[in-house]
């Protein structure tokens, strides 16, 4: 292993599917050899039919499209709003004095803290489940996004300015065009923040979702289900975060020239 | 008529801390650019050359005095002005001809003729066939060369050089003053180069302007009256390097007082 070296992709692929064979074995290992409980931890084959039996006869699609929509809706009201107000602070000093103070603080308030509280405001439907997922993306995603701004390059936008542009041109055609890989890639990285919080919104007084089935699952003592429930939260999460990394690679490939 | 006119200009900064001592980046100087000059001003380092420039870019306000073009005075940067950089400064997220035809498209150009004009100055500055190439494919005399192109596709009434070739390597530096005289010789405009190298100085300009050390002022104006086109063989003869000699002695002296 040389330093900072990037290995082949071959290699690398294979890499990181040995540590989830790894990974099964030592999990195989602890449950087969009753080192731990049946009960406690089921088995990676058993976790395996579980989740068939969910998809096949519980309805889990339904839980799992509901989980989906949550986060998704959840995060794009925050993107919304945090986009152009992150752009805003960013360009605009005095708005970031006026902002900054409060999303700074705000953005260490746990948004799971929020859920009594919400459940008394909004109830226990749907416009609950969002707003803990607005309440974890937004103030995060304000800030990284006027950090992000606020990293223009100078002499681009001292360039901008020679060759005629005012304030509105250079945002539009210097500030915008040069954060938006960064912009993609803070948003990648909040969505994946939604997913953590999701599932504890749903473990408190919902009657659909991963988090309910887990919750649900928790009562009947059914651990198959829970690590099936957790490992499918992980594969969506995933799949998620690889289509993002590739549309932002798509979108702005020129940022990726070296 | 004289086109660009600085009267009485000097530069203060604030220091940086609040007990930190204001820096006088430039006394109080005066300069008078006639229209076609090319003007190269020469200074060690740290010298407040470059301050002169920004000034003159309308990137920095003045302290005092006040600088006109054309009569008219200058408040904040211009499509008027034409700077190139010392950094690289092209857009990344554009490819070569986007660049130059950047403030083309800030004007609301029709692109058949923002095509027309890209088309001129690719051809110029000898980037024909890479066009379609984003500037971290590009060597930096070639970023350097697009710069210039976006610089002049604007019709500056005046083009402003901070050291652009100050990065490159020593023969790119070469063929570039070449290059740029070369565009000079065919389009007549006012320029003024900021550089610290003394070759560089004479071999483009029609008039040196000489620099004392930090705080800059005018130290002295050196006419060069070797005819146009200038071939690069003229570097090697006397009288360049009469002249060379002369101001070798002024900048070692500037340079010393930079140095302490």
């Amino acid at each position: 292993m040389k330093l900072l070296v990037p290995v082949r992709r071959e290699s690398r692929i294979a890499l990181g599917v040995a540590f989830f064979i790894v990974f099964v074995a030592l999990w195989s290992f602890l449950s087969l050899s009753g080192a731990v409980p049946k009960h406690f931890l089921a088995t990676p084959w058993q976790t395996v039919v579980s989740a068939w039996n969910l998809f096949a006869t519980q309805g889990f699609t339904h839980d799992v499209g509901m989980t989906i929509w949550r986060v998704v809706g959840g995060f794009v009201l925050a993107a919304v709003i945090a986009v152009p107000l992150g752009i805003a602070m960013g360009v605009y000093k005095p708005i970031e004095a006026f902002f900054e103070p409060f999303v700074s603080f705000a953005r260490y308030l746990p948004a799971s803290a929020f859920i009594p509280l919400l459940i008394l405001w909004v109830g226990i439907g749907e416009a609950q489940k969002l707003t803990v997922i607005f309440i974890g993306c937004f103030f995060q995603l304000t800030l990284m996004i006027a950090m992000i701004v606020s990293g223009t390059r100078r002499d681009l936008v001292e360039a901008a300015y020679t060759l005629g542009c005012k304030d509105t041109g250079v945002i539009r055609r210097v500030v915008l065009p040069g954060a938006a890989p960064d912009i993609a890639e803070a948003l990648r990285q909040v969505l994946g923040l939604g997913w953590t919080y999701i599932i504890v919104a749903e473990l408190i007084g919902a009657s659909s979702g991963i988090g309910h089935m887990i919750t649900d699952s928790q009562a009947l003592m059914a651990t198959d289900h829970i690590i099936a429930g957790i490992v499918v939260i992980g594969l969506v999460g995933l799949l998620s975060d690889v289509l993002f990394k590739k549309v932002n690679q798509h979108l702005f490939s020129w940022s990726l020239l070296r | 008529m004289s086109r660009l006119s600085i009267r009485d200009v000097s530069k203060t900064f604030p220091g940086h801390k609040r007990s930190a001592p204001p820096t006088q980046a430039l006394l109080p100087i005066g300069l008078e650019v006639g229209d076609n000059d090319f003007i190269t001003v020469l200074g060690p380092s740290g010298c407040g050359k470059s301050t002169l420039l920004r000034l003159v870019a309308g990137l920095e306000t003045p302290t005092t005095g006040e600088i006109r073009l054309d009569g008219t005075k200058i408040v904040g940067a211009g499509a008027d002005r034409g700077v190139v950089f010392q950094s690289y400064t092209l857009f990344p997220w554009l490819n070569v001809r986007q660049n130059i035809c950047f403030g083309l498209r800030e004007k609301g150009m029709k692109l058949s003729e923002q095509k027309e004009i890209s088309d001129r100055f690719i051809a110029q500055v000898g980037l024909r066939g890479f066009e379609d190439h984003f500037p971290k494919q590009l060597s930096g005399g070639m970023q350097q060369r697009v710069a210039i192109a976006r610089a002049l596709a604007n019709d500056p009434k005046i083009l402003l050089l901070d050291e652009p070739f100050g990065a490159l390597d020593n023969q790119t530096r070469v063929l570039m003053q070449e290059l740029l005289l070369g565009i000079w010789e065919q389009a007549q405009k006012t320029v003024m180069f900021i550089t610290h190298d003394i070759d560089e100085a004479i071999f483009m300009a029609s008039r040196v302007v000489v620099f004392s050390a930090r705080p800059g002022r005018i130290k002295a104006e050196i006419e060069v009256g070797f005819p146009h086109p200038r071939h690069y063989t003229i570097k090697t003869s006397p009288e360049f390097m009469a002249l060379k000699a002369r101001l070798t002695e002024e900048i070692r002296v500037e340079a010393i007082a930079a140095a302490h």
